[in-house]
């Protein structure tokens, strides 16, 4: 009867990644290695400022003296990181002014990953600025935003454009010391997004940024910073897919945002990497710093995540809650599927008074893989009045994969009202029949029963982020079912 | 509409149903009856194919197809419908989505238009009244939290919906109470009709008070050992199953 059960869970749940494709463009590709002189040249390629340049070379000496890290409930083989280059760009002659100038290679991509672009914008409304590879290759209604005020650019455009701004936040919600991967990424970053939004602002539409990894054997290291000044409100967009690949990549982000008085920042993510075949060979490594600061009182940050990619996920979307009243949330679904790996979660960390924080994190483990929640809400000497609620669900398909629970507690004032809550569930072969003997099939049972459990999680998205992810719960779990 | 031959079937290695076999033509109510272990439950999980049970020997022809060689999910969308004893909960699917999905799977079969949300919204409506199922039941989970009467109502509901050819309630009268029941069978009798037939596998006379069988089976040790009109059930109401087992010569 368990044999079984788990054959059919097996069938369904050993569905092919379905956005393996390479796109051949020309790609500049720097030889592998890291060491002083790769920076200097990441750095010159990119015409940056000296103290960028600094910036970079004093993390780098800092990163040297770290080792990586191995508390996570992670198996990760050694990385070899004088075997990856650093740099890859498309190669372009100059900047496209329409979408005729763009390479159709590209767009064709982006078709394949079904984000047709002029579409997508004009329906949509979306400002998609889209990353390939290393530099970003197209921003989008840049001058509808510039009317308001409103920043969204590549972070290379920024560092030219607004240096001020780029100089005094960058770094500042996420230091290079922060950890292994931080000080990597801050010493050979090479692209990513801008936001600021001014005083007062809400920004009209969600900017959405398509992250893709795309030449082979490229570690990529992404840098987003987000800035909303007072009273501003902003929703960001952030979705990933990568094409297949036989070697393991490397990818270490990091994602800074600053929230300032009465200001809100919604940040979704949909992330959907490649995470290796069905018997663990290949796919991402996925190291991201992401981190915010409620800076301001009454302001707001809201992360939701929708994980269902990468061969190893460590990601810890944070909020510092340094102003009072100001509010944390964190909402995930995390699935993994054969081998992949997921240590994921939060940290609250409420610094001012009457801070609120709220966490709900769906697990959903399949095949061979292993789910982690890892959270930590910590509540400082002077945060009177912090309140906290964590609920943490973790779903099993089948009896060879595993979750697990880390919640850690600290609190320093004895008003802080916190809790936790924990679930484990099995989709059981009952359950299954039940659905089938009323016509639908093991697949889309599945399906309904997974999309039932993250219901909570995946209404929190703009709706049409919201669709894609239920596509990806689907396909990453079942297959073929649409 | 369903013709049983020679059924044998097995879980964990051991042989539960032993050569049964059964008739059911369109417009008929059969009662199986049977002492605890006989194999009255075994025999509807086998029908709606349940994947815990091994069939080794034996035909089973529905619709003129051989129902052993369909899914579970196309037996359901040719028309074969199974009440469960013990309706099982499925937190966060709502009975709306549940629902919604198994009656454009059966359309989608058939080669039908999937329905809009209004049209199988009043569709809803319309057939809980046949079991007076509370709307809030009906925006809730499937079964989550439903009381042991509410749950079997949820599957005539359910029944209502799909409208199959062949139902099969499974001990649908236990754990009913008299109201319950009442309303259970009212439901089963208004969805009766010359074109559909039903199979009441109980282990007790009650719900045949309320649901007439054309024909009384009694099931035994994984065979039917003797076939009769209704009568048969009061016979064995009054004189208990340790008759059939002396006629056998046990």
């Amino acid at each position: 009867m368990q044999d079984n059960n788990n054959n059919i869970l097996d069938e369904v749940t050993s569905g092919d990644y379905k956005y393996g494709f390479v796109t051949d463009i020309e790609t500049e590709v720097i030889p592998v290695g890291l060491n002083e002189e790769v920076i200097r040249l990441i750095s010159s390629k990119k015409e940056e400022p000296q103290w960028l340049l600094d910036f970079r070379l004093k993390a780098f000496e800092y990163w040297k003296t770290l080792e990586m890290p191995k508390w996570a409930h992670l198996t990760i083989p050694e990385i070899d990181y004088q075997s990856i280059s650093y740099y890859a760009a498309p190669k372009q002659k100059e900047g496209p002014k329409s979408m005729d100038e763009v390479d159709p290679e590209l767009i064709n991509t982006f078709n394949k990953l079904g984000i047709p672009l002029e579409e997508q914008m004009a329906l949509a409304g979306i400002a998609v600025d889209a990353v390939m590879d290393s530099v970003s290759v197209k921003t989008t209604f840049k001058e509808k935003l510039a009317e308001l005020g409103v920043i969204f650019c590549s972070f290379s455009e920024a560092v030219h454009n607004y240096p001020d701004l780029v100089q005094k936040y960058l770094g500042s919600v996420v230091p290079y010391r922060d950890n292994f991967f931080a000080a990597l990424n801050c010493a050979v970053f090479s692209d990513g997004s801008f936001v600021y939004i001014p005083k007062g602002v809400r920004c009209p539409m969600e900017l959405s940024t398509y992250f893709r990894i795309n030449a082979a054997n490229t570690g990529q290291f992404e840098r987003t910073l987000i800035v909303a000044d007072d009273d501003s409100y902003v929703s960001y967009l952030e979705g990933c897919t990568a094409p297949m690949r036989d070697e393991n990549q490397l990818h270490a982000a990091i994602v800074e945002i600053v929230v300032m008085d009465r200001a809100e920042v919604k940040y979704s993510t949909v992330q959907n990497w490649y995470p290796g075949d069905k018997n663990g060979v290949g796919g991402i490594y996925n190291f991201v710093t992401k981190r915010a600061v409620c800076k301001g009182d009454f302001s707001k940050i809201s992360w939701t995540q929708v994980e269902t990619g990468s061969a190893v996920t460590w990601k810890y979307p944070s909020c510092i809650l340094a102003g009072d009243n100001s509010v944390g949330e964190f909402y995930s679904v995390a699935v993994t599927n054969n081998h992949q790996q997921a240590d994921t979660g939060t940290k609250m960390i409420h610094l001012g008074r009457n801070t609120k924080s709220t966490i709900v994190s769906k697990g959903i483990s399949a095949g061979k893989s292993q789910n982690s929640y890892r959270g930590l809400v910590k509540v400082a000497k002077r945060a009177e009045g912090a309140r906290n609620h964590s609920q943490c669900d973790s779903l099993l398909l089948g009896d060879k994969c595993g979750a697990h629970t880390f919640p850690y507690i600290e609190i320093q004032n004895e008003s802080a009202i916190v809790e936790h809550e924990a679930t484990t569930s099995k989709i059981s072969e009952d359950q299954i029949f039940y659905c089938n003997q009323r016509g639908i099939s093991t697949e889309d049972a599945v399906g309904l029963i997974v999309n039932g459990y993250v219901k909570e999680v995946v209404n929190k998205l703009p709706m049409e982020f919201a669709v894609e992810a239920q596509k990806l719960l689907q396909i990453s779990l079942e297959g073929s079912v649409g | 509409m369903l013709e049983i031959k020679n059924l044998h079937a097995n879980i964990n290695g051991k042989e539960i149903l032993k050569g049964l076999d059964l008739v059911v033509r369109p417009g008929e109510v059969h009662a199986i009856m049977g002492p605890n272990g006989a194999g009255k439950s075994t025999l509807s999980s086998v029908l709606c194919g349940n994947p815990a049970f091994t069939v080794t020997e034996g035909e089973v022809s529905f619709n003129d197809k051989d129902l052993l060689e369909l899914s579970p999910e196309d037996r359901s969308r040719e028309g074969l419908f199974l009440s469960f004893q013990y309706p099982v909960e499925i937190p966060g699917v709502s009975m709306v989505n549940f629902m919604r999905a198994a009656i454009n799977e059966h359309r989608k079969y058939r080669g039908e238009e999937a329905l809009s949300a209004t049209e199988f919204l009043k569709l809803m409506r319309e057939k809980r009244e046949v079991v007076e199922l509370d709307n809030k039941l009906a925006n809730r989970s499937v079964n989550e939290g439903f009381s042991g009467g509410e749950k079997k109502r949820n599957e005539i509901f359910q029944m209502a919906m799909l409208e199959p050819k062949l139902a099969i309630l499974d001990e649908t009268d236990s754990g009913l109470d008299i109201d319950a029941l009442r309303i259970v069978a009212n439901g089963v009798n208004k969805l009766k009709s010359s074109d559909n037939a039903t199979i009441v596998i109980t282990h007790y006379q009650r719900l045949l008070d309320y649901i007439q069988p054309d024909f009384v089976h009694v099931l035994y040790k994984g065979r039917i050992v003797k076939s009769a009109g209704p009568e048969l059930a009061l016979e064995l109401e009054e004189k208990g199953y340790d008759w059939i087992k002396k006629e056998l010569g046990e």
